[in-house]
């Protein structure tokens, strides 16, 4: 009897996970999934048609967005990597003592709220705010030059709200590589460049991986940059899966948007992690 | 007398041949700045390793001996002094652009490689052909005796074949001079005594020469050709195995390696070679060649194992003193015994276990110690 128990015991410790998980995930997918093969609208009550119909229109109606949307995340993610690997390779061997106080200002700007920071980029990018406004009337910018409202506005917030989940992984992986490792590396006639190419960055893929998924997923659904920071012609998915929610009460369209969304995020990631080699990159996290 | 020619004899075959030497310190010396202060960790070594030596740099943790070896690997440069490889100064040379190999404390493989790519990446920085690199390759794992796991990653192999990794890793370079930083502290005691063994042939096999870092006394004095003892950044004795034992040059080489006694006191006076100096009333050590005079202070070592306990005062020109046993340990090959002198000095002696176990003593017993004039040996004078 106390064998039995003590058994069970790591499953009864994991019970309050599971049943959370099952409430908050299982059961509001079931009803997106349900709600997203119906037909209706609010006034007239949605029925249970088990119609895809909602999904060639979703589809059909918003690929630009869907697209746009993947290429923001896509760049976005690209611009992360290229900004967060010397950032976490800095404070990983150069930190020294510091570390944590280096760690602690990237993670920083958290305790301001995700949307106030976004706002306030948005007074910073203003067409005559505090930035670009002295500098026109010094006439060093053209009067009809403008950041807001364009891609570039919206990709560099997606950037700069994502970015410290870009640096984290990648800096827990390259802590973990023993210096002694590289040293030998040296020893044996590698230069710095090989050391780091054959040595460190391949040691630091599982960090890269799991930044790329926690940025690109996220980076890709997020309707708040392209909300404040961008104009109509930078529209992402998120933003009509919110406004077909909340403006339009369409919820089967939102439903089959988001199903859409999870499928290709899912697909991309899957090809990704094959084309990475799952197995070496696993092989590597399991270290 | 024989050991002392034993000992030089086998230094003289090491450094003989060849007029330069493989490795070169010069007044080497290495200062850390430390929370504002400076360390001196190295305070100036000056040493050369002969070519196709067996060297080990011996001493307790902190004594330099690392950062000694990390300056010849290039890892650490010497803030003042010379290092040459073959008469050539590398002092600023950096560690991938020096014609030695390290094997480190923790191996240090390529986790993500596998042996064969962890043993081929010295050749393929150096650029080597491909059809060299997979004879060289398969012909060192050959020698370290890992043929047909090629394949493996480190992480799949036992501590003592990882050794071996490392070891070809580094050998397959067919460097001037292997650098092994206590290769096999991680290693359990069984596995330990046979890799010894297995260096040693090894380092016959291929000839290069190999600078042994260790804190284990036992292990420099079972392999090495020479040894230096280093303590507190200084090397305190340089000199063969045999001659580091039975020769101590001071009291911390004496007290580091094995057992030591140590008797002080004032010479006597100076007896057909002999220098003599009274232990108590009735005690007297004879030490052969001791440069003192009489009422010099003289340090004297002896080792347990050269001292032999009787009941009866013993007669001749040898040491004996008395004193009464306060422990007895049996140790299975020996017993080992402590002796206490009259003066309160403490004596360690070991004796053989023969058959015959009437002769051992008892704790409480009071007993005479004697050893050979040649077997007290003056230190630090």
């Amino acid at each position: 009897m106390r064998k039995v128990r003590a058994a069970a015991a790591p499953y009864l410790l994991a019970l309050p996970a599971w049943i959370w998980f099952a409430i908050f995930f299982v059961v509001p997918i079931a009803a997106m999934a349900s709600v997203s093969l119906t037909t209706g609208n609010l006034l007239e009550g949605f029925q249970q048609t088990f119609s895809f119909s909602n999904y060639a229109k979703a589809v059909g109606q918003y690929h630009t967005q869907l697209i746009r949307s993947l290429i923001y995340g896509g760049i976005a993610t690209l611009i992360m990597l290229v900004l967060a690997y010397p950032m976490a390779y800095w404070i990983a061997f150069k930190g020294g003592r510091r570390k944590s106080m280096y760690l602690f200002l990237l993670l920083l700007p958290f305790f301001v709220s995700f949307v106030l920071r976004t706002i306030s980029w948005g007074f910073l990018l203003a067409d005559d705010g505090i930035l670009f406004g002295p500098l026109k009337s010094a006439g060093l910018l053209p009067g009809d030059f403008h950041v807001l409202a364009t891609d570039v506005a919206v990709i560099g917030g997606l950037v700069y709200n994502f970015l410290p989940f870009m640096v984290l992984p990648i800096y827990v992986a390259l802590e973990r590589v023993d210096p002694r490792v590289v040293e030998a590396a040296y020893d044996l006639y590698a230069s710095r460049w090989a050391a780091f190419r054959k040595v460190v960055l391949p040691l630091s893929l599982p960090g890269v991986f799991a930044g790329v998924l926690m940025t690109f997923v996220p980076a890709t659904a997020d309707p708040v940059n392209a909300r404040i920071l961008g104009g109509t012609g930078n529209t992402m998915i998120g933003n009509i899966i919110q406004t077909e929610y909340l403006t339009n009460n369409d919820y089967p369209t939102a439903s089959a948007l988001s199903f859409t969304l999870m499928a290709v995020l899912l697909v991309g990631i899957f090809v990704y992690a094959r084309s990475l080699g799952t197995e070496n990159v696993l092989e590597a996290a399991a270290r | 007398m024989t050991e002392i020619q034993a000992g030089t004899e086998a230094a003289a075959a090491a450094s003989g041949a060849p007029q330069v030497p493989a490795i070169e310190l010069d007044g080497v010396v290495k200062e850390y700045l430390a929370h504002g202060e400076v360390v001196q960790a190295v305070k100036g070594v000056t040493l050369a390793i002969a070519e196709g030596e067996f060297f080990s740099l011996l001493g307790p943790s902190g004594c330099g001996k690392t950062t000694t070896m990390r300056m010849v690997a290039g890892f650490e440069e010497p803030t003042r002094g010379v290092v040459r490889l073959l008469g050539q100064d590398v002092t600023n040379v950096p560690p991938n652009k020096r014609d030695v190999n390290m094997v480190f404390q923790s191996y240090a493989l390529f986790p993500h490689m596998s042996v064969w790519e962890n043993v081929a990446f010295g050749l393929r920085r150096r650029k080597v052909a491909e059809a060299e690199i997979r004879r060289r390759v398969g012909e060192m794992l050959e020698i370290v005796d890992l043929g047909g796991r090629e394949k493996r990653r480190p992480r799949e192999m036992s501590g003592g074949q990882q050794q071996r990794v490392a070891l070809a890793r580094a050998l397959v370079n067919r460097p001037r001079a292997l650098l092994l930083d206590e290769p096999l502290g991680a290693l359990d005691l069984k596995l330990r005594q046979a890799m010894q063994i297995e260096l040693k042939r090894i380092q016959r096999e291929v000839g290069i020469t190999f600078v042994y870092v260790t804190h284990d006394q036992s292990e420099a004095l079972t392999m090495s050709d020479r040894i230096a003892v280093m303590n507190d950044g200084l090397v305190e004795q340089l000199a063969a195995p045999r001659e580091i034992y039975e020769r101590p040059a001071t009291a911390f080489v004496a007290g580091f390696i094995g057992t030591s006694n140590l008797l002080s006191g004032a010479v006597d006076r100076v007896e057909s070679g002999c220098a003599v100096l009274k232990l108590g009333e009735h005690g007297r050590v004879l030490v052969a060649e001791a440069s003192q005079r009489a009422g010099d202070p003289i340090s004297v070592t002896v080792r347990p194992e050269k001292i032999t306990i009787s009941t009866e005062e013993p007669s001749g020109d040898i040491s004996a003193v008395r004193g009464t046993v306060s422990e007895v340990v049996y140790l299975g090959l020996y017993n080992s015994y402590a002796v206490r002198l009259a003066d309160g000095a403490e004596v360690t002696v070991f004796q053989q276990n023969a058959l015959d176990s009437s002769s051992t003593a008892e704790r409480g017993d009071a007993v005479w110690l004697s050893w050979q004039p040649h077997h007290s040996y003056a230190i630090g004078s």
